[in-house]
């Protein structure tokens, strides 16, 4: 608010449409995500959680819509606008995303030896302090193929914080992960929020380790915002598919099946 | 006798279909190669990128170039022994061995064996790295992959090819020479005198190198390209690994052609 | 991988990629003569050079001493025009000595095989300085031709018994 682009909100999604191979993935979408706080956006698998990260990094174009980043429009930036806000944002991929020819060290220099001409001894302070900050330093020799799933995941954390960016997306951080390596992702990246000010944004299903860390959450489904909140509000929410989602459901406003044509007519069909 | 009409139409369908995504592909490639080719001047600049590449693109496929060389020059020298002992023209075994190796064998076999042990590697490594998020990773880090990643790799290809051509053609005249006058007994001071009076520098080892640069570029661009255009599962990667192969191989064997007719 | 492994691997590579160049440009093609040493250029006019292509050889008694370096059709005598180029360090051959084109072996490549003559062919006299004998420089010409022999004529001349005639 002090400044003129020093808004409340550091992401505004307003009005997205995209389609991708024909199938409608956002069908007027508007979010807002607010500066400093962990903001979760939840939904079902394929409801195209991933991909909105994608259109706000600008891997990906909206059909129509626009996305705003501080302030500017992602998607008409040039190449090399678009490369320095890049730098302004750290992504935690589902995968992790680690340069599996390179150690966890060469991997948490790799952004600083990229955009940085720092000498090589301020290069190993400032990894060995991130990978410190994950718990990660002991491992700094190791290759990626060595990692497990939750230490890779720590690894990408340390990268993606390397360049101390503003915001920080967290794609799917929770999934696969074993009962203690989901507390320690939490823990950290609750610690890193606080600690460094930056802005998170988590995609995510799974409800309960999210919900426990999230400032505010919007749940998206259809292409759509169904409902929005602080966790205390989405579970005293009255939206039905809210209700489903947040509790885990089978069966409800979100059909069991895929769309498909009708199952009758379909046996009936030659071939 | 609608049905045979929709199977007509079905299979005409299926062919423009298959016409426009060969169209694509094409433009793709072009696309990928303008890039690299704006890419190089900066990848020149990271000097140990690419000696990294050279490193597994070119060191590592030594070995293989080297026997295969000698093999060749060997079989070459034999062949030839046989068809010009009748003309008792065996002395010019050299000349027919050199002139063979500098100006087709070396490049186009050298070539081939590049598609088969660096282009299909090269193809299968990016092609992972498309699979496991890494090159969008790094367009996230706000690094350009076609730069960082690519545009090393195809010029290690561009250096590394006409130096390994230049060494199988090397040790091809070396096995000819071992073959030639150590086993069949022509006689060694006519078999390099005769070699040197008809072997030309400019015309015949300084085409055969312009030959290995051409193929460098082609096999590099297709084997990148086939990498970063991969469907990025498994399946894809592997068929896109085959293509390398077969399309690098077709590549080659039709330029060489064209190169041959413009060159000699 | 170490970086230091990976800079002495392409060294090696790059030496033995050197080495190859080295080999096809001393040992397998005539890279050797004339490139660097000084020369000297002489014309002779053939009738006929069939075969004979540039960059041949041009010897004297089976050494080599230098190369075709042009060869064109003079419009005017209707001859062909050889310019050979000779190591400075063969600059003790006869002004008149003669120039043949042969063929090395059977049917192996034309080459111009020089015979020295005496030196004291033209002119000698009139000078006074008969002693010394007159050598080919830059810019002499070889009058003393014969040309390439063909293969067809050959066999010609021998089925029709005209082996008086002979070639130029």
């Amino acid at each position: 608010m002090a400044e003129i682009n020093q808004s409340r909100f550091l992401i505004k999604i307003t009005d997205l449409h995209f389609s991708q191979r024909g199938r409608k993935i956002f069908d007027g979408a508007n979010i807002e995500i607010e500066r400093g706080k962990i903001t979760a956006i939840m939904g079902p698998s394929g409801a195209g959680k991933t991909t909105l990260l994608k259109l706000i990094g600008g891997q990906r174009h909206p059909d129509t819509g626009s996305v705003e980043v501080d302030g500017v429009n992602v998607h008409k930036l040039s190449r090399r606008k678009l490369y320095a806000l890049r730098k302004k944002m750290g992504m935690l991929f589902q995968s992790g995303a680690l340069l599996t020819d390179l150690t966890v060290f060469e991997n948490v220099a790799f952004p600083l030896r990229e955009h940085t001409r720092l000498p090589e001894l301020m290069i190993r302070d400032l990894v060995l302090m991130k990978l410190e900050s994950v718990g990660l330093r002991g491992a700094k020799n190791l290759m990626p193929a060595e990692l497990s799933g939750g230490m890779a995941r720590r690894v990408a954390m340390a990268r993606a914080i390397a360049l101390e960016p503003m915001m920080v997306f967290y794609d799917e951080p929770f999934t696969g992960q074993d009962p203690i390596s989901m507390g320690v992702l939490v823990k950290l990246i609750k610690k890193l929020n606080s600690v460094l000010e930056m802005t998170s944004v988590i995609v995510s299903h799974d409800v309960a380790e999210t919900a426990a860390i999230a400032d505010y959450i919007y749940l998206i489904s259809e292409g759509k915002v169904v409902a929005k909140g602080t966790p205390e509000e989405l579970n005293r929410t009255d939206s039905e598919w809210a209700q489903q989602f947040m509790q885990g459901l089978a069966d409800g406003p979100v059909p069991f099946h895929y769309p498909a044509s009708d199952y009758a007519t379909e046996l009936m069909e030659p071939k | 006798m609608s049905w045979v009409r929709d199977r007509l139409l079905d299979k005409l369908h299926y062919l423009g279909h298959q016409s426009l995504n060969a169209f694509a592909r094409l433009g793709r490639g072009s696309l990928l190669l303008l890039q690299l080719i704006f890419a190089v001047p900066q990848a020149i600049m990271r000097w140990r990128l690419i000696l990294q590449q050279i490193y597994s693109v070119g060191v590592l496929s030594l070995l293989i170039i080297i026997v295969s060389g000698f093999f060749v020059g060997m079989v070459l020298s034999f062949q030839g022994y046989i068809t010009l002992v009748d003309y008792g023209a065996e002395e010019s075994l050299g000349t027919m061995v050199a002139l063979s190796l500098v100006r087709e064998l070396g490049p186009v076999v050298t070539a081939l064996l590049f598609a088969g042990r660096a282009g299909s590697a090269l193809t299968a490594e990016i092609g992972l790295m498309k699979a496991t998020e890494q090159l969008s990773g790094m367009e996230m880090m706000a690094v350009d992959p076609i730069k960082r990643v690519l545009a090393p790799r195809f010029v290690a290809g561009l250096i590394s090819l006409p130096i390994l051509a230049m060494i199988f053609s090397a040790v091809g005249v070396l096995g000819g020479e071992f073959v030639g006058v150590g086993l069949l007994g022509v006689d060694g001071g006519s078999f390099w005198s005769q070699m040197q009076a008809s072997v030309d520098f400019r015309d015949d080892v300084l085409n055969g190198m312009i030959k290995g640069v051409v193929f460098g570029w082609v096999a590099s661009w297709i084997a990148l390209f086939e990498g970063y255009d991969a469907v990025p599962t498994s399946s894809g990667v592997s068929s896109a690994t085959t293509r390398t192969v077969v399309h690098t191989s077709l590549a080659v064997l039709g330029l060489d052609f064209i190169l041959t007719a413009l060159m000699f | 991988m170490n970086l230091r492994v990976i800079e002495i691997g392409v060294g090696i590579f790059v030496a033995i990629g050197l080495a190859a160049l080295l080999i096809l440009s001393l040992q397998v093609s005539n890279l050797t003569l004339l490139d660097n040493g000084p020369s000297y250029q002489v014309t002779a006019r053939f009738q006929n050079i069939s075969g004979l292509k540039v960059r041949a050889p041009v010897s004297v008694a089976g050494v080599r001493v230098g190369e075709v370096a042009d060869i064109h059709f003079d419009p005017e005598t209707y001859e062909a025009v050889a310019t050979l180029t000779i190591s400075e360090q063969y600059d003790q051959l006869p002004i008149d000595s003669q120039a043949g084109i042969r063929t090395a072996g059977l049917l192996g490549e034309k080459y111009v095989a020089l015979v020295p003559g005496s030196g004291f062919a033209f002119g000698a006299d009139e000078d006074g300085e008969d002693s010394k004998p007159q050598m080919l420089v830059d810019g002499s010409e070889i009058t003393d031709t014969s040309s390439s022999m063909v293969l067809e004529e050959l066999i010609g001349q021998f089925i029709f018994g005209k082996g008086d005639k002979g070639g130029q």
